[in-house]
C-alpha cells in the first residue's frame, strides 16, 4: 500500500549533503548523500558500529553532548543548515523529537512526564495542559490504559507503555519530525509489535526516521531504507527495492543475514 | 592433553587443601570481632550516658531542667537545659543558611557545568576544606570573622552566635555539596538526554529534571550536614563563648550543648556533683538529637527515593 504513494511528491525534509563526521580522529560518517522525505518512514540499518545511531544524533544534534565530535558538510533541515549558528538548538529540538533505545521517562507521574515540554515551553494553563496531555497519550495509543492514573509514577508502567509514554511526551510539543533510535530494542515482541503499529499510524502526521538494527522491522515499516556501513551509505532506496533487488552485494549478504 | 590433565590435578589438589585448613573458619570470626568492637563500644557509650544522666535526672525536678535557667555553678545551681538547646539550634540554622544555598548551587556547578576534567581537580579541593582541623575554623571565627563583622554590625559581642554560625556553615559546606553532587551524578544521563531533546536549555535540565530525581539524596545531605552542625564542639567553644543567658539574639553570646560539656570537663565540675552529673544529661540529649537527625536523613532517603 505505501508504494502507492508517489514519492517523488513529497517534499524534503532532511537534505544530507556530503556529511562527514569525527570522534577525535576516527571518522565515524563518511560522505553521507541522501534526502529524508515528508511523511515517509526511513529506515536506517546496518551492523553494530556502522553509525547510524551517530547519523541519527546530528538530526537534532543531540551528537554536540559528545565533547569531541567535529562534523563537515551540511543537513539541511527545510532548506536551513541546521549546523548554522543561526539556529537555535532548542528550536531544533522542538521541531526534531527523538525517542531513545531505552525508555527515559522522567521520574515523575504520567502526566507530568507529558506536559513536561508544553510547561518548560511556557505553557500553563491547566485545561490546556490536561487537553495535550489526553491528546498526545491518544496519539501515542497509550491513553486508555493509562487514563485512570495519570497521576501514577512513570516507572510504574511496562517497558512498552513507557516506551510509548516517551513517544507521547515527543508528540505533546507538535513535532515536525520523530526521531526513534532502536526504540525496539529493549522490548519484547508484543510491545515491539505496539509500536511498529504506532509508527505506521504516526507517519500520516509526521516524518519519521529509525534506526534499526532489525532488517525485518525496517522491511515491515519502513519506506525508505539506507544501509550503513562502517560509517557509509551503501545503499539508499525504496525499502521494497532493497529488500527485494538489492544492487549492492554488501546490501544483500547483510540482508540475507551472511554477516551482522 | 597433557596440559588439561595436569591442571585439573592442580584444582584437585588445591581444593582438598582447602577443605582441611583452619583459615576458613577462623578468619571470618575474627572479621565478626572487628565489627563487634565497634558496635561494643557504642553500646558501652549509650550505657553509660543513660546510667550517669539518670542520676541527674533523678537529682533535678523536671520543671528546672526544662527552665531557662543555667546557673550551674551558683550558690543555689540551677539547670534549664533550654539556653543550651537553643544557642545549639541557632548556631546551627545560621550555619544551614549559609551552607544550603552555597553548598547546593556549588554541586549544581559540578555536576551540571563543571568540564569533568575541572570537576576532578574541584571536588577533591572542596573536600579538602572538611580536612581543616575544626579548631583552626574556631579561631578563624573568632579573630577575623567576627572582627569583620563588627565592621557591620556595631553592637556585635566579641563572643556571639553569628560567626560561629557562618563558619560551621562554611565548613559544612564541602558535606552538602560533596553528598548532594553525588546524588545528582547518579541521576541517568538518558533522563538529561531526553529533556535535551524536548527542547530544554542546560538550565531548565538543571532545575526541572535533574534537582528533582536527586531530592532524596539532596536533602539527606542537608540533615546530615545540620547534625554535624549540632555536634560541632571547637567553633563554637572559641568563638560564641559561655553566656548561659536564654537569649534569641545572635549578635550575643550563646552557649551550646556541646561548649557546655568543653566547659565543665576543663575542670569546673568535681566528681559525683550535680553539675558533673549535667555533663551526661546535656551528652545523653545531644546525642538523641544527632541520632534523630540521621534517622530522619534515612527515613528521608528511603521515602523520596526516585525510583529510575
Amino acid at each position: 500500500m505505501k508504494n502507492l504513494i508517489n514519492n517523488k511528491e513529497n517534499k524534503v525534509i532532511y537534505d544530507v549533503k556530503n556529511l562527514n563526521l569525527w570522534y577525535g580522529s576516527d571518522q565515524a560518517l563518511k560522505n553521507l548523500d541522501f534526502t529524508i522525505n515528508e511523511n515517509e518512514v526511513t529506515a536506517i540499518i546496518g551492523p553494530s558500529g556502522c553509525g547510524k545511531s551517530t547519523f541519527i544524533k546530528t538530526l537534532n544534534r543531540m551528537i554536540e553532548m559528545v565533547p569531541s565530535v567535529k562534523t563537515t558538510g551540511e543537513i539541511l533541515y527545510r532548506g536551513t543548515n541546521l549546523f548554522d549558528k543561526s539556529i537555535g538548538v532548542e528550536e531544533l529540538r522542538t521541531k526534531v523529537g527523538m525517542v531513545f533505545q531505552k525508555p527515559n521517562p522522567f521520574p515523575k507521574s504520567i502526566f507530568e512526564n507529558v506536559v513536561y515540554g508544553a510547561k518548560i515551553h511556557g505553557i500553563r494553563n491547566k485545561n490546556q495542559l490536561m487537553e495535550i496531555a489526553e491528546n498526545s497519550l491518544k496519539s501515542a495509543a497509550l491513553w486508555d490504559e493509562v487514563k485512570d492514573r495519570l497521576n501514577d509514577n512513570a516507572y510504574g508502567l511496562s517497558g512498552g507503555q513507557q516506551q510509548r509514554l516517551c513517544i507521547a511526551r515527543s508528540l505533546a510539543i507538535q513535532p515536525d519530525v520523530l526521531l526513534m533510535d532502536e526504540p525496539t530494542s529493549a522490548l519484547d515482541p508484543i510491545a515491539t509489535n505496539r509500536i511498529e503499529e504506532l509508527v505506521e499510524k504516526l507517519k500520516k502526521d509526521y516524518t519519521i526516521v529509525i534506526v534499526t538494527h532489525s532488517m525485518h522491522q525496517a522491511g515491515r515499516i519502513s519506506d525508505k531504507t539506507a544501509f550503513f556501513l562502517s560509517g557509509e551509505v551503501v545503499e539508499f532506496g525504496n525499502t521494497k527495492d532493497i529488500f527485494s533487488n538489492p544492487k549492492d552485494k554488501r546490501t544483500e549478504d547483510y540482508i540475507t543475514g551472511r554477516f551482522g | 592433553m597433557n596440559h588439561t590433565a595436569d591442571v585439573k590435578n592442580v584444582i584437585k589438589k588445591n581444593i582438598e587443601k582447602n577443605k582441611n585448613k583452619k583459615r576458613e573458619k577462623i578468619i571470618p570470626n575474627l572479621f565478626l570481632l572487628a565489627a563487634s568492637i565497634s558496635i561494643l563500644t557504642t553500646v558501652g557509650i549509650v550505657l553509660t550516658l543513660a546510667f550517669d544522666a539518670y542520676k541527674f535526672f533523678a537529682k533535678v525536678p523536671l520543671k528546672e531542667i526544662f527552665s531557662t535557667e543555667l546557673a550551674p555553678l551558683a550558690v543555689n545551681p540551677s539547670f534549664g537545659i533550654l539556653p543550651l538547646i537553643s544557642g545549639t539550634i541557632i548556631t546551627s540554622i545560621i550555619a544551614m543558611c549559609v551552607a544550603i544555598p552555597i553548598g547546593l548551587t556549588a554541586a549544581i556547578y559540578l555536576s551540571e557545568y563543571a568540564k569533568e576534567s575541572h570537576r576532578k581537580i574541584l571536588k577533591p579541593i572542596m573536600e579538602l576544606l572538611a580536612g581543616i582541623p575544626t579548631i583552626v575554623y574556631g579561631f578563624f571565627a573568632y579573630s577575623f570573622v567576627t572582627p569583620l563583622l563588627m565592621n557591620l554590625i556595631p553592637s556585635l559581642g566579641a563572643k556571639n552566635a553569628l560567626s560561629p554560625g557562618i563558619v560551621m556553615g562554611i565548613m559544612i559546606i564541602p558535606m552538602v555539596t560533596s553528598l548532594s553532587e553525588d546524588a545528582m551524578n547518579s541521576v541517568p544521563n538518558a533522563m538529561r538526554e531526553g529533556a535535551l531533546a524536548l527542547g530544554s536549555t542546560k538550565l531548565e535540565v538543571a532545575i526541572k529534571v535533574v534537582l528533582p530525581a536527586a531530592t532524596s539524596g539532596i536533602i539527606s545531605s542537608f540533615v546530615l550536614a545540620i547534625s554535624r552542625a549540632i555536634g560541632e564542639t571547637m567553633i563554637v567553644t572559641i568563638a560564641s563563648g559561655s553566656s548561659k543567658n536564654f537569649t534569641l539574639d545572635i549578635t550575643q553570646s550563646m552557649q551550646t550543648m556541646t561548649a557546655y560539656i568543653v566547659e565543665f570537663t576543663s575542670g569546673d565540675a568535681g566528681s559525683g556533683t550535680v553539675g558533673y552529673y549535667s555533663l551526661y544529661a546535656v551528652g545523653l540529649i545531644l546525642f538523641i538529637f544527632t541520632l534523630l537527625m540521621n534517622l530522619l536523613a534515612q527515613y528521608i532517603s528511603r521515602r523520596y527515593r526516585e525510583e529510575y
